[in-house]
């Protein structure tokens, strides 16, 4: 399973941080801090894959962002490769050509997609159109919670 | 109040912050806002503020007092509201915390909400961050969710199961019907999440494996449908149909193959399709055959599988994608115990990684390496690895030195390579040589007697070179000490010999001493080093001087070495040779650690026992033999095997009558063992190698005087064997008065049945005239019940021509000698 998946800036600023196991809050600090000082540090041409502490962690660079998962022992990493690209994938969808900024001004909707793609670590949904069709429901609901007067309005009951 | 101000403009506002300070002003700001909002129990923005806070979280600032605000939020009825109150208590909730508890009844209701979304917003949540006591009050929804038809649900169920699997395993029970026909299911988000749970229940539990191994077939099936149907949109990657869904099926394939003959059997033709007829184009398809080698690798292959299995990792090392070079080298390390010949046939592409640039690369391709190393490439190999030792980053060169020592103590070709490559490694990696090689290394040098000039010869040019590598400098320092006067004699069969005088080898060696690069422990090498040279040397003034100059270093070692090698010239000059004689060959230890050390030396102690102790006891193979055959046994077999005469003997005669008489009078007669146990002869053979076999007169136990007649005397004294207190050990003497020599002097003995007794090889067979002196006979008595020690003598021996045999009964024992 994925313990825990970090997205940060080239300039060392956490954008997200989905943590699949209970960590106390010191401790999360601690390892971001160092991941990304490892992660940063680590040359162009140099492979995806790391080992760091008993973990195996896996990072691709999208642009100004980092994406870094850490995953166990027995998972694969070129699939994680892979998980992390849909999740890119679903995010540029979603935003329609995603860059930094959507995540920024947008990061409850980020977390919103990715706990609609994993859960505890693994994929629920194989499907990205199964994804962002939740999503769209999900927000839909929202929108709906937001103007209800409008509902009944169309109704003709206000 | 003015309305909290919305979280995009918060978020705008903190940006333009140009400062860490500015920052932290704004943000302690909108804190106070948020916090007197949450004081105003304020609905309508709750979720506004929460939302803020969770942003301020994430820059990194406290954001505790929002927690019971989240769940409030949770609470409500707007999905808005329990949207971002869930996802604030995934992220500022820890289960630690006991106010996390107040959560599980909202999940409850919301699992069981009329709207899905709602349900699904509940099952993240308690399947991401749920603690056990949540996980056990809520288990029985979650199984309830599992068996519903609506897949949205069913497939958030199945990992939610999952994640309450592994915080209560013991309710792994009762998801087992809902797993009934999880794999019927055309939806891909089911099946995924569903093989997901198959496998944690098979890994955590081996009857869950035996249950799931009949959904082999099943499982092949679907995996066989991905690979042959057509197109399929929805799930495509790159050409290949639900990717992830393969992978997983090739896992859980893999669990379940594993030691079961029938399952692997069953999988081996899915398999080898998938392996030949993905493509590997893209990352996509390698990581599906990388998944797909790790399972052949793992399960019961036939041996095709695995051939192509290994071939697949061999191509992924030729892959110009370096992460699957890394993929092909770490899978290979797994598999070279296992299929060695078949990773050797890559061997020259492992070498080549090498070189790679990436330092992950490099790693794997070192371990992977000294792995395949065997005595047929040994040489080629060492000269790729010692390459890269002098060119690797410093984290590897420790890791890399101890792999060339090990490699080349088991397949060095000759002892010139050997310590060729050593030399290498001292000089290139010396300082970062793990420290007990050290000691390994002297050893290995001190037993290459042949080598031995040239050795000191290379090491002292190393030296001549640097004196900054610790290990070298130890090394070739206690070489120098031992072997400097091969050095100065100018003889070398290997290569050129050079020519060095006594005083450059000591300048050397003092330079050593004087250097701030030296550290104390090798300041001691150099010190005793030279301490050494004084016996093979001529300047032995010159070694004084240097040696009472340290008796008052500040360094306590060094003044205490230096204060003993003074000793050593004045008061016990005489000594001094054979203190610092050339070194034996040293045993070979264990190279894992002293327990280890110790029980070897415990074997090689009874084995060289065993091997010292028949010399000794055979020399009078006559002489024992005979009295104890007349007992009817051997050395270590009790004296009396059979049932001896009750009656008492007539005095005089027989040695067999002799022990009738001692078995019968005075004490209790013991029945007699009527099987030794054999491992008596260590008893007896415990207390040989930790004596002397000459004894000293113990303290205590006088000596007495066993036998006196004719002029021959006989005389005991006695020793306490240490290890074992059963045994005395007792030294005879015999001297004789006489004006003539007593040749062919023999002395028996036989002891009651409750006693052992063991003779050693006397020292001679001449007794002197004129007490000119002794001979000595070593007799060990075991006398495990403490009796009463009683012994009865018989001498012969030839004096002036005739034979000349006596019996004497040896009554007078001190009590200290057997109590």
């Amino acid at each position: 399973m994925m313990r825990f998946m970090l997205l940060f800036s080239r300039q060392g600023k956490l954008r997200l941080q989905k943590w699949y196991t209970a960590t106390a809050e010191r401790d999360k600090k601690k390892m971001v801090r160092e991941l990304m000082q490892v992660v940063l540090a680590r040359k162009p041409k140099m492979c995806s894959f790391l080992e760091w502490r008993d973990l195996k962690i896996v990072y691709k660079r999208y642009a100004s962002l980092y994406f870094c998962c850490a995953v166990e022992e027995q998972d694969n990493e070129l699939i994680t490769l892979e998980v992390i690209h849909r999740f890119v994938e679903l995010l540029d969808k979603y935003f329609g050509s995603v860059c930094e900024l959507d995540i920024i001004f947008n990061f409850e909707k980020a977390y919103f997609i990715l706990d609609e793609f994993l859960m505890g670590g693994e994929i629920q949904d194989t499907s990205k159109k199964g994804v962002l069709k939740a999503i769209e429901q999900a927000d839909l609901l929202q929108e709906e919670d937001e103007s209800p007067r409008s509902v009944l309005e169309e109704m003709g009951l206000a | 109040m003015p309305a909290p101000i919305r979280l995009r403009e918060l978020i705008r506002t903190i940006r333009t912050a140009r400062t860490q300070a500015e920052e932290r002003e704004m943000i302690q700001k909108e804190c106070a806002a948020i916090r007197s909002s949450f004081r105003e129990e304020d609905n309508t923005y709750r979720c506004r503020n929460v939302a803020k806070l969770l942003y301020m979280h994430m820059l990194g600032y406290p954001a505790h007092f929002g927690q019971l605000e989240c769940l409030k939020l949770i609470a409500s009825q707007k999905f808005t509201d329990k949207r971002i109150g869930y996802l604030g208590a995934m992220l500022l909730l820890d289960e630690r915390q006991d106010v996390h508890l107040l959560m599980t009844n909202c999940i409850k209701n919301d699992l069981n909400h009329s709207t899905q979304y709602v349900q699904g917003l509940a099952l993240c949540t308690l399947g991401c961050m749920g603690s056990s006591e949540m996980c056990r009050d809520l288990a029985g929804e979650v199984e309830k969710l599992l068996k519903t038809s609506n897949s949205y649900l069913r497939k958030k169920a199945a990992l939610c199961a999952v994640h309450v699997i592994r915080k209560v395993p013991e309710l792994m029970e009762m998801f087992l019907p809902a797993t009934k026909n999880l794999l019927s299911e055309k939806n891909h988000g089911v099946l995924h999440t569903s093989v997901v749970l198959l496998t944690e229940m098979c890994e955590r539990s081996p009857d869950m494996l035996t249950h799931f191994r009949k959904l082999v077939p099943q499982l092949v099936r679907i995996l066989k449908n991905l690979i042959m149907s057509g197109y399929s949109p929805e799930h495509d990657v790159s050409g290949i149909s639900d990717p992830f869904l393969q992978v997983r099926i090739l896992r859980l394939l893999r669990i379940l193959g594993k030691s079961d003959d029938d399952s692997s059997e069953a999988m081996n033709d899915i398999l080898a399709q998938v392996a030949t007829n993905t493509e590997t184009s893209k990352n996509v398809g390698n990581a599906i055959l990388y998944e797909t080698v790790l399972t052949i690798m793992d399960i019961k292959s036939e041996s095709g599988l695995r051939v192509l299995a290994i071939n697949i990792l061999g191509r992924f090392l030729l892959n110009n994608d370096k992460n699957i070079r890394y993929v092909a080298l770490t899978s290979l390390l797994k598999t070279v115990q296992t299929d060695h010949n078949a990773v050797q046939r890559h061997r020259s592409t492992i070498v080549d990684c090498l070189k790679d640039l990436d330092v992950s690369i490099k790693r794997r391709a070192m371990e992977l390496s000294f792995a395949l190393v065997n005595g047929n490439n040994i040489r080629g190999m060492m000269k790729e690895l010692l390459y890269f030792l002098d060119s690797c980053d410093p984290e590897f060169k420790a890791d890399c030195a101890s792999g060339v020592f090990l490699a080349a103590e088991k397949y060095a070709p000759s002892k010139r390579w050997h310590i060729d490559t050593i030399m290498r490694v001292l000089t290139t990696a010396g300082s970062y040589v793990r420290d007990d090689s050290v000691p390994n290394l002297i050893q290995l040098i001190t037993n290459s007697v042949e080598m031995h000039a040239y050795t000191v010869q290379r090491l002292y040019k190393a030296l001549l070179d640097d004196i900054s590598q610790q290990p070298l400098v130890q090394v070739a320092s206690w070489c120098i000490g031992e072997y400097g006067d091969l050095l100065v004699s100018g003889q070398c069969e290997e290569e050129e010999p050079i020519q060095v005088t006594e005083d450059e080898v000591l300048d050397v060696l003092e330079g050593l001493l004087v250097s701030n690069l030296s550290t104390p422990v090798t300041r001691g090498y150099a010190l005793t080093a030279i301490m050494k040279l004084s016996t093979r040397f001529s300047s032995v003034n010159r070694i004084k001087k240097v040696v009472s100059i340290y008796g008052s270093s500040i360094d306590v070692e060094l003044q205490q070495r230096a204060v003993e090698y003074n000793a050593l010239f004045k008061k016990y000059d005489h000594m001094r040779p054979a203190l610092l004689e050339r070194m034996p060959i040293m045993e070979k230890t264990a190279t894992n650690g002293p327990t280890e050390i110790v029980q070897t030396n415990g074997e090689t102690e009874s084995s060289a026992l065993d091997s010292k102790h028949p010399p000794s006891i055979t020399q009078p193979p006559n002489q024992a033999n005979d009295l104890l055959d007349l007992l009817g046994g051997n050395d270590v077999v009790p004296v009396i095997q059979t049932t001896l005469p009750t009656k008492p003997a007539s005095a005089g005669g027989e040695l067999l009558d002799l022990l009738g008489d001692l078995s019968l009078s005075g004490g209790p007669t013991p029945a007699p063992a009527p099987s030794v146990p054999i491992s008596q002869p260590p008893f007896l053979l415990d207390g040989l190698s930790s004596q002397p076999l000459f004894n000293d007169t113990a303290a205590g136990i006088p000596p007495m005087t066993a036998y006196n007649k004719n002029g021959l005397k006989i005389e005991f004294t006695f020793e306490r064997s240490n290890p074992n207190p059963n045994i005395s050990v007792i030294t005879i003497h015999a001297s004789n008065s006489t004006e003539a020599d007593m040749t062919d002097f023999v002395f028996q003995a036989a002891v009651p049945k409750t006693f052992q007794l063991q003779l050693l090889s006397p020292s001679s067979n001449i007794v002197p005239a004129l007490n000119q002196g002794n001979v000595t006979q070593v007799i060990r008595v075991l006398n495990p019940q403490k009796q009463q020690l009683r012994m009865r003598i018989k001498l012969t021996y030839t004096y002036k021509g005739a034979p000349v045999q006596d019996l004497a009964e040896v009554n007078n024992f001190p009590p200290q000698s057997w109590q």
